[in-house]
């Protein structure tokens, strides 16, 4: 039977990942731990339901939103739901070219930021980019979380998100462009917190 | 040439696959003589390692809470 295509191993290799994404959209890791279990003993349960084009990540982490919606129907938390719920557009395809002139330059563009790495100590700078972050458009803040903070690969946020690809290359580019400019305008070209810090 | 568009967007492709070694090399290229393209490129290698600390640190505070 088919159940021999997963070893608890390769379940657990998942469990990082899986964990990650219950967190970033329960957040509390109890809950998310036991949405994580649910997730790997239904997955031990009904590997037949796996159907191997996927991939078992992209498999699991259907499950995973299963059981997170269940929670939240339990719960009757809905209005808390919307992170990786939401749906997009609007405000973005207008302002596509704010970073670049028509000829293809730097409109402004990255300026050298001094001693990245001591800001990774700060609290400040943490809070600073949470606001960045939050502050993407909410289908680009999705597709960025996917990749960068649960650590799916570029094809798995592309299913996970309803993507073409080439539609992931440009909203990936984006949401960089974004973060940096914001990070930059609010803390590496901030002189106010220079002062504050001297 | 390459505009920095472009090579923008190769350096930000560059970080979710590999890429081919004309890309490599186009920004490669580039890069040698374009500060802001520099720049964006170690920025965004700066950016993920702050969306790695990000996740590392709200694991151990959500951790902490319950």
């Amino acid at each position: 039977m088919p159940d021999t295509l997963f070893t608890e191993q390769t379940l657990a290799e998942q469990r990082p990942v899986l964990f990650r994404y219950a967190l970033l959209q329960l957040r509390d890791s109890e809950l998310a731990d036991d949405a994580v279990q649910e997730t790997l003993l239904a997955a031990l349960q009904s590997a037949s339901g796996f159907e191997g084009k996927a991939g078992v990540r992209t498999w699991l982490i259907g499950i995973l939103k299963h059981k997170i919606a269940d929670h939240w129907r339990r719960s009757a938390r809905e209005a808390s739901v919307p992170e990786f719920t939401q749906t997009d557009e609007g405000d973005d395809e207008t302002e596509q070219d704010e970073f670049f002139m028509s000829n293809g330059h730097w409109n402004g563009g990255p300026k050298a930021w001094a001693d990245p790495e001591a800001a990774l100590k700060q609290q400040e700078f943490w809070t600073i980019y949470e606001t960045c972050q939050n502050n993407l458009p909410p289908k680009m803040a999705k597709v960025f979380m996917l990749r960068e903070l649960i650590g799916l690969e570029a094809d798995e946020v592309c299913r996970e998100a309803g993507l073409s690809e080439a539609n992931y290359w440009v909203t990936m580019h984006r949401a960089r462009l974004r973060l940096r400019e914001c990070l930059e305008i609010r803390w590496f070209n901030n002189t106010k917190k220079e002062k504050h810090h001297a | 040439m390459r505009s920095c568009r472009d090579i923008s967007a190769l350096v930000s492709q560059g970080l979710d696959k590999k890429l081919s070694l004309r890309e490599r090399f186009a920004v490669w290229l580039h890069v040698m003589m374009c500060n802001r393209c520099r720049n964006f490129q170690k920025q965004t290698q700066f950016i993920r390692k702050a969306a790695r600390h990000y996740t590392d640190d709200l694991q151990s505070r959500l951790g902490k809470k319950s």
